[in-house]
């Protein structure tokens, strides 16, 4: 036996299942693909992000929202193992709207949100002058903004970094450079095979993006997960002007500008394209003009780890207990109970209440 | 640090001046701007943002963006891209660039 879980998948999701795994004490492999993966984790815009997320899911609601909370503490656990820096700052997360019809549908989603919630959500609707006391630099085009005071953002990158190095610090074994071609239950065990080599492991956790749609049958589970491109501008270091994020415009703990805000559907492609690019580089300046004066660096495309309604996949197989999937299209904001309230359960405890129902039979037809 | 290839009598492309941080620099015309200030001594160009560690231009060919520098009020500018022109006005840069409100 190699270890006594063995966590196939070195993104965002993967990293953050182990870390939890090895600061509770389990002996932990952690299994990457490698660079012919297609590495979310090195992709996204690095939001903590509550507003707007489990519109007619209050479960994931509410879901987030305790990953929001729970993101300081675990934050500053992982900085004092492994002296990285997140850059989080969870200041508040503005939506910038453009028209007044814009704010007000947006406003209206939120409260039909909060409402499902019982009234616990956290947001305001700010009028233009509002938004400008924020953040003094928006266009006159700004009709207004949602104002999400969970809201944050972090260097998804240094995220990435230090969880595999906490991991590592912890004892974890990382096995780098392989894809998972079979994975095989007997003896109480999982036997799973990569061309390189051959790792058995009490527990298997699949957390390998969009690998997982293959992984899955593997061990008589179900992840049917698809791609969604989203494309993302990096700008030259500027001085900060920028305190709050938006989902469209952040500004790195280090000076860049990161904008995006793209969601298509291009099949497998990781690619840019001019037209995507353009369309995101005029709406970010439209709701801050200053940006035309700065010069954009680097582009490139990422693909997102859709389900069918968007939602997380969090099951055990019931033909090979033992056998998990998890899968979901916010990493970096789910990190924080990925890594904790998620690994109490994969090591026995009660499935969290807010995730139960999070299992892909909901896209079987017959379960309804 | 640096030293001109010697041309034969002729061949000199004639003299630019420039101007880095106020102070007159003498270049050749064809020179591209990291190249004058490589030979001016100009040594280290800028500090990094991130770190504040000393940089030198290193690339030469528009890729490192370790060449930075304002030119004529352009801040961020790659200086390895840049040919120079006589009355120049280079300003080094201290750390990340400045944005200033349009309106």
């Amino acid at each position: 036996m190699n270890a006594d879980y063995l966590v196939i998948g070195g993104g965002v999701v993967g990293t953050a299942i182990a870390y939890g795994l090895a600061l509770a004490g389990e002996r932990v492999a952690l299994l990457d693909e490698g660079d012919q993966a297609f590495r979310a984790a090195r992709g996204n815009f690095g939001l903590v992000w509550v507003q707007g997320k489990g519109a007619g899911t209050p479960s994931y609601a509410r879901w987030t929202m305790a990953a929001a909370q729970q993101w300081p503490q675990f934050s500053r656990e992982l900085t004092a193992l492994t002296g990285v820096d997140l850059e989080l700052s969870q200041i508040g997360g503005l939506h910038m709207c453009l028209s007044d019809h814009e704010l007000a549908e947006r406003a209206a989603m939120l409260e039909s949100l909060r409402q499902s919630l019982g009234g616990d959500y956290p947001f305001e609707v700010l009028d233009h002058n509002q938004v400008r006391e924020l953040s003094p630099l928006i266009g006159p085009e700004v009709a207004g903004a949602t104002f999400g005071t969970l809201d944050g953002h972090v260097s998804p990158l240094r995220l990435l970094r230090a969880l595999l190095q906490g991991f590592e610090q912890l004892g974890g074994i990382l096995h780098a450079g392989g894809k998972v071609e079979r994975i095989e239950h007997r003896d109480g065990a999982f036997h799973v095979s990569t061309p390189h080599q051959r790792l058995i492991a009490g527990r298997v956790i699949l957390a390998a993006g969009l690998g997982n749609r293959e992984l899955a049958p593997m061990v008589g589970l179900s992840a049917p997960v698809t791609p969604n491109r989203g494309q993302i501008l990096v700008s030259e270091r500027v001085q900060p002007f920028l305190r709050h994020p938006s989902l469209y415009v952040r500004q790195t703990g280090e000076g860049s500008l990161t904008l995006g805000d793209s969601k298509e559907d291009a099949g497998y492609d990781d690619g840019t394209t001019l037209e995507q690019l353009s369309r995101i580089a005029q709406r970010a300046m439209r709701c801050f003009p200053l940006l035309a004066q700065i010069n954009i660096v680097r582009t490139w495309g990422s693909l997102r780890v859709m389900s069918p309604d968007g939602l997380p996949i969090y099951e055990q197989s019931r033909t090979q207990p033992g056998a998990f999937v998890v899968t979901c299209h916010s990493g970096i904001t789910l990190a924080s109970l990925h890594a904790g309230a998620l690994v109490q359960w994969l090591r026995g405890g009660d499935k969290p209440t807010d995730i139960a129902g999070f299992t892909a039979e909901r896209f079987h037809v017959q379960a309804h | 640090m640096f030293k001109r290839i010697d041309l034969p009598p002729g061949e000199t492309p004639p003299a630019v001046e420039i101007s880095v941080d106020g102070r007159r620099v003498e270049a050749r015309a064809g020179d591209t701007l990291a190249t004058a200030l490589l030979c001016a001594g100009v040594v280290p160009l800028r500090h990094t943002p991130v770190s504040g560690r000393p940089r030198s231009p290193l690339c030469l060919m528009g890729v490192c963006f370790d060449c930075l520098v304002e030119v004529d009020g352009m801040q961020n500018v790659q200086s390895c891209l840049v040919e120079v022109r006589d009355g120049m006005q280079v300003k080094l840069q201290l750390g990340a660039r400045h944005v200033e409100a349009t309106s």
